[in-house]
């Protein structure tokens, strides 16, 4: 077994007692003394500090080209809109592979004179190396590893942030910027995988300590392991790569066709132009037969990632599987997201998850479990 | 009280045994949602699986301590799971037993030796 790497904040995590998990490569702490239920509503409520360190931070830049000319180079990559993304600007986004399904998923930035990508912690060399391999040698690709990642999330989140770094109310939903502490810069974006108002910060791996210990010191505030960022991302139907997402699902049965912008798609200015473009543009218009929903398990017991879905209670018509599935500490019961197959289900038969050889109901829904509260303006 | 390596605790109730999970166990397991108890009257053995136990994180199972048969269970635990976080060595016992062998709880460890065992 190769070493767990380690996060910047790996002493912090642990003076403030967390329990590490290995995840991605990375010993990261799952939970803290408050638990995972405590710390998702604590979030919700009030403000969470979360360590992301582990996912990746991409520079893309050119010493010889425009940011126009990166911008062509990767919407031959990514299916979206990124000419138009203005600057100091983010924006949701995948790798698609040739059959359509995702490589990664990510955020991008225009920072001006680079793009700025966040990517999975599991997909890092992957996704570094298809970019490599898949743009123009003018461009430069750098895996960044002297910055760390966290993010600030909830209600109180711009109160407490803006406590250490200054004003943040000119700074909105998937805005960026660069704010300055003890001399350093961070970039900082309006954004976060909580479904709520909140920042995520790359800051220098030296500075990361000092600024999270006194982020901890405001009022308000609680460090947050992935076991709650896990169910507080959930809630909001948000997708995990690994889990809702892979290989061999594309963004339109994964139900991610709002991050395609009309720009990209048939009949649009810069329509296709991109890997996994047949594949892509024709879900648009003929709907996926595979889609990723919603369920709500009737019972107590919680239906988990790998569950398999019949319409029947003994298991003889497959119809999908759950993807992700959890406890929902806000609604206060087991919610899941999964895949049907439609060809094989209609929507007025039952479902049924099968877990330890038994048959649990399920009631279809619709995402999100818990709205979203971001700070378009 | 007596325990076992998979840190379950064991009292006596008369010629029965009552049987929960250690305070250490509850911590490990976290945020515990949904508890699947055994139906009374359900012969078992030792080392089969007999509880579902789910936190918000994963599912575990409980073994049967000894072997025996189930006298009672606690349906309180299943209505409020989070009673297993909050007292787990009282109120929140999850079934009672009689066992097959008296002698087999000799086996057992004392709570001295329970507590060397999580150190």
């Amino acid at each position: 077994m190769t070493e767990l790497k380690r996060t910047a904040l790996f002493d912090l995590h642990r003076s403030l007692g967390a329990k590490a998990i290995p995840f991605a490569g990375y010993e990261m702490p799952v939970n803290y003394p408050l638990g995972i239920m405590k710390e998702h509503l604590y979030c919700r409520k009030s403000a969470g500090l979360f360590d992301v360190s582990h996912m990746g931070q991409l520079v893309i830049s050119s010493n010889t080209q425009s940011m126009q000319f990166i911008a062509s180079e990767l919407e031959k990559l990514l299916p979206i809109d990124l000419i138009g993304l203005g600057k100091d600007r983010q924006r949701y986004g995948f790798l698609p592979n040739k059959e359509g399904g995702i490589i990664d998923d990510l955020m991008i930035s225009n920072r001006g004179d680079h793009y700025f990508v966040v990517i999975n912690a599991s997909r890092k060399e992957i996704d570094f190396k298809y970019l490599r391999e898949n743009i123009s040698k003018e461009i430069d690709v750098d895996l960044i590893k002297t910055r760390a990642l966290i993010a600030i999330q909830g209600p109180q989140s711009e109160k407490i942030l803006s406590n250490l770094i200054g004003e943040l109310s000119s700074l909105k939903y998937l805005d960026v910027n660069n704010f300055s502490y003890r001399g350093e810069i961070l970039w900082v974006s309006r954004s976060g995988y909580t479904g709520q108002d909140g920042f995520e910060i790359s800051l220098p791996n030296s500075l990361c300590e000092v600024f999270c210990e006194n982020i901890l010191d405001q009022d308000g505030i609680e460090p947050i392991g992935l076991g709650a960022r896990d169910t507080l991302r959930l809630e909001c139907g948000l997708c995990l790569y690994g889990q809702d997402l892979n290989e061999t699902i594309t963004p339109i049965e994964a139900g991610l066709k709002w991050a395609i912008q009309k720009v990209r798609r048939t009949g649009g200015e810069r329509e296709g132009g991109f890997v996994g473009q047949e594949k892509i543009l024709n879900q648009i218009e003929e709907q996926p037969y595979f889609k990723r929903e919603a369920f709500f398990p009737d019972g107590r017991a919680p239906l988990r990632s790998g569950t398999k879905l019949f319409s029947d209670d003994s298991g003889k018509n497959k119809i999908g599987v759950i993807t992700s599935g959890s406890y929902s500490p806000s609604l206060e019961r087991p919610i899941s997201m999964g895949y049907l197959n439609h060809n094989k289900f209609n929507v007025d038969e039952p479902i049924f998850g099968e877990v330890r050889n038994k048959f649990f109901s399920v009631t279809l829904t619709k995402l999100p479990f818990v709205p979203t509260s971001f700070k378009r303006n | 009280m007596k325990f076992t390596e998979e840190h379950e605790w064991l009292g006596f109730d008369g010629d029965m045994v009552k049987v929960g999970i250690t305070e250490y166990a509850a911590e490990q397991l976290g945020d515990i949602v949904f508890i699947e108890l055994p139906d009374v009257g359900t012969s078992v053995t030792k080392g089969q699986e007999i509880v579902v136990i789910e936190s918000v994180k994963a599912a575990s199972d409980i073994l049967a301590p000894l072997d025996g048969e189930i006298t009672e269970i606690n349906n309180a635990i299943v209505d409020d799971p989070s009673m297993v976080n909050n007292d787990p060595t009282g109120e929140a016992w999850f079934f009672k037993m009689s066992l097959k062998n008296q002698g087999e709880l000799d086996g057992l460890m004392s709570e001295d030796e329970y507590k060397k065992h999580i150190e």
